[in-house]
């Protein structure tokens, strides 16, 4: 069995299992809370959060010295980068709504500043004669290289604390983000389910760091929500499959880490989300950039030979390249410009379509008519028989007058 | 194969194809637009529109929500790529009349909070003339205080622009469309969230405007006004449904056909009818 | 304040004032734009740009890391724009795809490569080294006025300054249709401004600032530079002329005192070694925010 099978399978050793299963676990927490996160317009705030988490985590290691303890005690440098994320958010917050400034230069300054001061205080470590090997810097990337027993457990356990809460607050959350109006008035306090979900997000920030780092945390929360967006209109499915992504993304990328040395587990994750990403955007089936090259082809085939036909019936000469090619190749025309015979046929029943469009409009409700979804629906399918009859009824009425 | 999908994306990402289907434009016409076609992906929003808005006339476009109105709009001026068809303003490509036309957009359309006072905005109709480093000396920022003053806004020069009202606001980029003095005006919503009184200043000046030869098209709203504001129509839904003068276009059957069953909330007195149109 | 101080501090803070400058000049047009965070975007790809350079190249070298990280920024503003259109999705979302995932591969790359001869690595592409950037031959103030000296200045220096010069120029020369493009869009492609060249070349030059000033203040940093100054000087005015002056006024302030209270503000707390100064930096810069989102006589919309 090669080292990558046995890796994905769950054989390379007991902490690299733990930790598979923990950052599969992560991943899918991360992508069902990201996708509320993403709804709500509000994605990039998980990177302020994320980057806000390094003051803490030197702060705490600086404390626990000081209290003669370890500075290296996981839970406790945790505790302390969930404490300064949280006060990033609320700076993001405060400077969002008491100051003319938008979210992103928000964000962007709070990212910043906390990260800067961040790397001051592990400096300020570098001199203390207990930080030489404090190896706070794997916070920033990740590494599960001598992970502890009892720090891998912790991680999974947190991991599937994350997803439990997600699983449990999915509901209001899914309203909260579809519609915080609804949400108001059916009696859901949109300020306490944002709460909830941010403090899902600072959880599953907090667990991430040790495994993904804090510079790339934010990718998980992100990319499997974009990736799931491209499949589905209806935000329970996005969210289930951003959880999916997001999940083998961490299991595929935690497992590959595994094998080598130089194959940074943080790094690894995102690539594979993004190989999600990238398979999404390309070739899903409505919003792929696929799909929707072959619609704009389409529409410019539709709109040329419905104008072609159009000025065809109205004995007008057609100049336009595009439209004479199409006309040429459904053989509607022949080279020299004279219609065909089938072109001749379908001009007419253009041009009394759109004769019929311009009747049924004044006649219908606006409801009746799927108009405004697309003009070039021929009108036939749309109506009844005795429907049709009244609208050319009203069309010969007109001409008589 | 794959030429012809990149010939259907260089078509569906705006080409122009020259000449058009269709009668050749009139000369005298300030802006026509033949067989016009935006589609922003999927279907057409607006579909194979003729329209002629000839000089010196002011000219309302009309129609129901969503009808393609400022898409229309934008096409023409080449803010929005189209699908097919052809534009010519003054007998020419818009590209080579630029400094003869006045683009006004929508209010919403800018962030007013932007720091800067209401005489820059209407400096900025004067880009074309004063270029990249040309001063701005006594004589622009003159033009800009007459500009403002033609609006009734000549106290507020110095003013921040997210500190004026909507009606203020809308009197200030009707400012800067006349500092560019343009042939032809082309307003997007022009009355759209403003006071009783900013639409009666900003109509008085239009028709000043059109007393001077100028041509003056706006998309409008308020079925109500049409008749004393506007001597010409365009009715649009995805397609044209009429144009032509006021008295002729303005009829209740056109309207029908435009609006559908939505008319008879729209038909309302005045008072209600600009809150039927707030979107 | 005497030979000591030009051959330590003089060439750093000289340094991180232009650094300063040169970014928080186009992030007051990044922000008013709503796209503050492409100056998070590019200094994170600039990480992967300078590894790539390095794969090629085989060596760590000034101009070859310039031109990988230009080219890496100009590779994810190219990306996030096709995220957003192609894929319709909102700004911010585009951009966490494209950054992270670029950051990622760079990190990727440089683990997997030898780079242990050469001194390259991520902690130094995040948080630079200004403190290094001394003047060996500086023996007084008197070296300023000798070629000799002059010659050994650290070339970080001549070349951050080579960088401020273009973005101030750039500046000057497109400032009105940057200014109205920025204010009005539409209007500005009616009156013949190519808004979408003026856009992209806004984000070259603030990438080409970014990378310039990665090397001295570190990537994550120069984000605060493009932010902190433009927003806090948004705080301080109503004019465009004006918040200009007042981000440069900021981002120069930021530099010096960081710099100074990084270098000394351990030895007045009774410790021997400094602090990182990249990173004093910014945080000056985000106390300077603090207090304008307080007191600044503008802060609020209206």
């Amino acid at each position: 069995m090669s080292a990558l099978t046995q890796a994905l399978t769950l054989g390379a050793g007991y902490n690299a299992a733990l930790v598979t299963v923990g950052a599969a676990l992560l991943g899918g927490a991360a992508g069902s809370v990201g996708t509320f996160m993403f709804l709500r317009k509000r994605a990039l705030v998980s990177d302020a959060l994320a980057h806000s988490t390094l003051p803490g985590i030197a702060i705490a290691f600086m404390v626990m010295v000081a209290l003669g303890g370890d500075g290296r005690n996981l839970p406790g440098l945790l505790a302390g980068s969930a404490i300064s994320a949280a006060i990033g958010l609320v700076a993001v917050d405060l400077i969002t709504r008491h100051t003319r400034l938008a979210q992103d230069a928000a964000i962007g300054a709070v990212l910043s500043v906390f990260f800067g001061f961040g790397v001051v205080c592990l400096t300020a470590i570098q001199t203390m004669t207990a930080g030489r090997q404090a190896g706070l810097e794997t916070f920033l990337l990740g590494s599960t290289a001598g992970m502890l027993y009892s720090d891998a457990l912790l991680i999974a356990a947190s991991a599937a604390l994350c997803v439990a809460g997600v699983f449990i607050l999915r509901r209001p959350m899914t309203i909260v983000a579809f519609d915080a109006g609804f949400a108001e008035t059916s009696g859901i306090s949109v300020r306490a389910v944002d709460f909830a979900m941010t403090s899902l997000v600072l959880a599953v920030t907090v667990v991430g760091l040790k495994l993904v780092g804090l510079v790339l945390i934010v990718a998980l929360l992100i990319i499997p929500p974009v990736a799931a967006r491209f499949w589905s209109e209806r935000s329970e499915r996005v969210m289930l499959l951003a959880a999916a992504f997001g999940a083998a993304s961490g299991y595929v990328g935690a497992a590959v880490s595994a094998t080598a040395p130089a194959l940074p587990t943080g790094a690894l994750i995102v690539l594979t989300a993004f190989g999600f990403f990238a398979v999404s955007i390309l070739f899903s089936p409505h919003r792929g950039v696929l799909a929707q090259i072959v619609m704009r082809r389409r529409t410019s085939v539709r709109v040329h030979r419905r104008q072609g036909l159009l000025a065809l019936a109205k004995d007008e000469p057609i100049y336009d390249r595009m439209t004479l090619a199409v006309l040429l190749r459904e053989g509607l025309v022949r080279p020299d410009g004279v219609m065909t015979e089938a072109g001749e046929a379908q001009a007419a029943h253009a041009s009394r379509d759109e004769a019929r469009w311009r009747v049924a409009a004044a006649l219908f409700e606006p409801a009746a008519l799927p108009v405004r979804g697309d003009p070039l629906i021929p009108i036939d399918g749309l109506f009844t028989d005795d429907q049709i009859a009244v609208i050319d009824a009203h069309l010969a009425g007109a001409k008589g007058a | 194969m794959l030429k012809r999908l990149a010939a259907g994306v260089a078509s569906a990402l705006n080409t122009d194809y020259g000449a058009l289907q269709a009668h050749e434009i009139e000369g005298d016409a300030a802006l026509a637009v033949r067989g016009l076609t935006v589609s922003y992906g999927g279907a057409p929003v607006v579909f194979s529109v003729d329209a002629t808005f000839p000089e010196g006339t002011m000219s309302a476009v009309i129609g129901p929500n969503g009808a393609g109105k400022s898409t229309m709009l934008k096409a023409a001026l080449g803010i929005v790529p189209r699908l097919s068809g052809k534009v010519e303003v003054f007998g020419a490509p818009f590209v080579d009349v630029r400094q003869a036309v006045a683009y006004v957009p929508q209010r919403a359309s800018v962030d007013w909070d932007f720091p800067t006072r209401a005489r820059d905005v209407v400096l900025m109709g004067l880009y074309r003339r004063v270029g990249l480093l040309g001063r701005i000396g006594a004589r622009e920022r003159a033009a800009a205080d007459a500009a403002l003053e033609r609006v009734g806004m000549s106290g507020f020069a110095e003013r921040q622009i997210g500190q004026l009202s909507g009606g203020q606001q809308q009197r200030v980029f009707l400012a800067r469309a006349l500092a560019q003095d343009a042939r032809l005006l082309l307003l997007d919503e022009p009355f759209a969230g403003v006071d009783a009184a900013t639409e009666r200043a900003i109509i008085a000046v239009l028709h000043d405007l059109k007393a001077e030869g100028r041509t003056v098209v706006a998309v409008h709203h308020d079925l109500s006004t049409v008749r004393a504001t506007f001597d010409r129509v365009l009715l649009l839904n995805v397609r044209k449904i009429a144009e032509g003068p006021t008295e002729e276009a303005f009829t209740e059957e056109n309207l029908r056909a435009a609006y559908g069953g939505k008319l008879g909330a729209l038909a309302l007195p005045a008072q209600d009818a600009p809150a039927a149109s707030l979107h | 304040m005497g030979s000591e101080f030009v051959q330590l501090s003089l060439t750093p803070i000289l340094i991180g004032v232009l650094a300063a400058v040169a970014c928080a000049l186009p992030g007051n047009f990044l922000l008013l734009r709503r796209q503050a965070l492409i100056g998070d975007a590019i200094s994170h790809v600039v990480l992967p740009g300078i590894v790539i350079a390095f794969l090629i190249t085989g060596m760590v070298a000034t101009w070859p890391m310039i031109l990988g990280a230009a080219g890496a920024a100009v590779v994810a503003v190219v990306m996030i724009e096709a995220i957003k259109r192609l894929g319709r999705i909102e700004p911010g979302a585009a951009m966490g795809v494209t950054f992270t995932t670029l950051f990622a591969a760079g990190v990727l790359i440089l683990e997997q490569t030898d780079t242990s001869s050469v001194h390259l690595d991520v902690q130094h592409a995040l948080y630079g080294n200004l403190e290094s950037l001394i003047w060996f031959d500086a023996v007084g103030w008197g070296s300023l006025f000798d070629l000799a000296a002059l010659a050994g200045l650290p070339t970080e220096l001549p070349r951050m300054a080579v960088v401020s010069v273009i973005v101030v120029v750039l500046l000057v020369l497109f400032w009105r249709p940057l200014k109205i493009s920025t204010f009005d869009e539409g209007y500005a492609a009616t009156i013949g401004i190519p808004v979408t060249v003026l856009g992209i070349g806004l984000v070259i030059v603030a990438a080409v600032a970014a990378v310039a000033a990665f090397d001295a203040v570190g990537s994550i940093i120069v984000i605060a530079m493009f932010i902190c100054p433009p927003a806090a000087a948004r705080l301080m005015t109503d004019r465009l002329e004006r918040q200009i002056w007042w981000s440069v006024l900021f981002a120069a302030t930021a530099a010096v005192a960081g710099y100074v209270l990084a270098g000394y503000g351990p030895q007045w707390l009774g410790r021997a070694d400094s602090v990182s100064a990249a990173g004093m930096i910014a945080t000056v810069s985000g106390l300077i925010l603090a207090v304008a989102c307080c007191v600044g006589p503008h802060r609020r919309a209206r």
